[in-house]
């Protein structure tokens, strides 16, 4: 037997909920975006990439995501998909299908121009100052 | 017998795969993110390692739809870049060790980790990105390859305790195998970042610092940080760097700090690398 060192589970459901800005991708958002998800897997597929791009509305009709989802699709409101149990990386191909660069996609759910999230990376990126605790915990 | 004879962390930034395809590495943004990894290039040139047991994680192209698996172990003959959506990579197709793999996976299994064996998959910027950032751009990858993939998206990932031992055991399954190879295991991902949400763009120098400045002299101390501390101190993304402590697991005591790099941004990203030699 190892003699490593046992931590506890290492989180509570009221932890997590405390830190700003950033949703924990679950189990339930896993199987609450299957759908959705589904559709951003196909884009890994030139042919379903030019599908879409041709006909959105009828690309889309293929997949039974939810009508909250496919208006975030149509929308391209990466914060609202994922509220809807979405998550960035397959939410990306989304983004890569439009030729955005990830830096581009991310930066839009930080409610900054695409210029003013970029120089703030360049400048170090966002603090955790500030940015720890919702109840200032931390 | 086979040994493992060093450990390399790096991210694996999947515009740096970009940059490269691109032949943007010598813009003046790109340009100081490669040089930090000039020194490691000419190492693995002397190094010549046989294998490199690759810990990734896949980015939803292979898995995290219909499986989600906490370990896997590829065990396949090669592995072909996947179409993450804007065509796949211009690079090599990599070439596993399956007897090798095989080897591994069956000891694992039986030092009780309960690996997901796969014998078919695509690989994404997870694997292509560190494998160019230490061979460069080259016609074929000079090593093979077993790809340990973790689940760091869907929560809960294991702990980054849990991580450790698994690297552990790897060690022992590395020196129980007969034939003469000189292995290298790479952790990669992190460091900070999170790239959702309003606290998108997080970077946590102060904590990525302390990941590398315990690394190789004070994992016990890596070992107790909790999934929470993770995603409070290095985004939502970072929690990736849990993969460099199975790296660190199989390492043994001692190793020795032969390279290290530390860079801010990458896209969204903390770009953190180091080489650290087997005692």
């Amino acid at each position: 037997m190892s003699d490593s060192p046992r931590p506890g589970p290492g989180y509570d459901a009221a932890d997590l909920a405390d830190i700003p800005g950033t949703t924990i991708f679950t189990t339930a958002s896993s199987r609450r975006a299957y759908q959705l998800h589904r559709f951003c897997m196909s884009l890994m597929k030139a042919e379903n990439r030019a599908a879409f791009k041709a006909d959105e509305g009828a690309y889309l009709d293929r997949f039974a995501m939810t009508p909250e989802q496919r208006q975030g699709v149509v929308d391209r409101d990466f914060n609202r998909l994922i509220g809807l149990g979405g998550n960035i990386y397959f939410l990306v191909k989304i983004s890569n299908t439009d030729g955005w660069s990830v830096q581009r996609a991310v930066g839009t759910m930080a409610g900054m121009s695409g210029d003013d999230y970029a120089a703030m990376m360049v400048a170090g990126g966002r603090s955790p100052v500030g940015n720890r605790s919702i109840k200032g915990a931390h | 017998m086979a040994r493992i004879t060093a450990g390399v962390g790096t991210s694996h930034v999947p515009a740096i795969g970009a940059a490269i395809d691109l032949g943007k590495s010598a813009e003046p943004y790109w340009a100081p993110v490669f040089a930090g990894y000039d020194w490691s290039r000419a190492w693995e040139h002397e190094a010549k390692p046989d294998v490199v047991i690759l810990v990734f994680n896949d980015h939803a192209t292979s898995l995290m739809l219909e499986v989600v698996p906490t370990f896997d172990i590829g065990c396949a003959d090669s592995y072909t870049p996947a179409d993450e959506g804007w065509g796949a990579r211009p690079v090599p197709v990599v070439e596993g060790h399956a007897e090798f793999a095989a080897h591994i996976a069956e000891s694992l299994i039986i030092d009780e980790f309960d690996m997901t064996i796969l014998n078919e998959m695509e690989v994404d910027h997870g694997m292509t990105v560190p494998l160019s950032l230490l061979f460069g751009s080259v016609e074929r990858w000079p090593v093979r390859v077993v790809p340990v993939m973790v689940n760091v998206t869907q929560f809960p990932p294991p702990s980054g305790d849990r991580c450790y031992r698994l690297g552990e055991a790897i060690a022992r399954a590395v020196a129980s195998f007969p034939e003469d190879l000189n292995v290298q295991i790479w952790g990669t991902g992190g460091m900070s970042h999170q790239l959702q949400g309003p606290r998108a763009g997080l970077i946590n120098r102060e904590f990525d610092t302390a990941f590398l400045d315990r690394l190789a002299d004070d994992p016990a101390a890596l070992r107790k940080i909790t999934h929470y501390e993770y995603l409070r101190e290095a985004g939502s993304e970072g929690i990736e760097l849990i993969m460099w402590l199975i790296m660190r697991g199989a390492l043994g005591h001692d190793p020795v700090v032969r390279h290290r790099f530390y860079h801010v941004p990458a896209s969204n990203t903390a770009v953190g690398h180091i080489v650290l030699e087997a005692a």
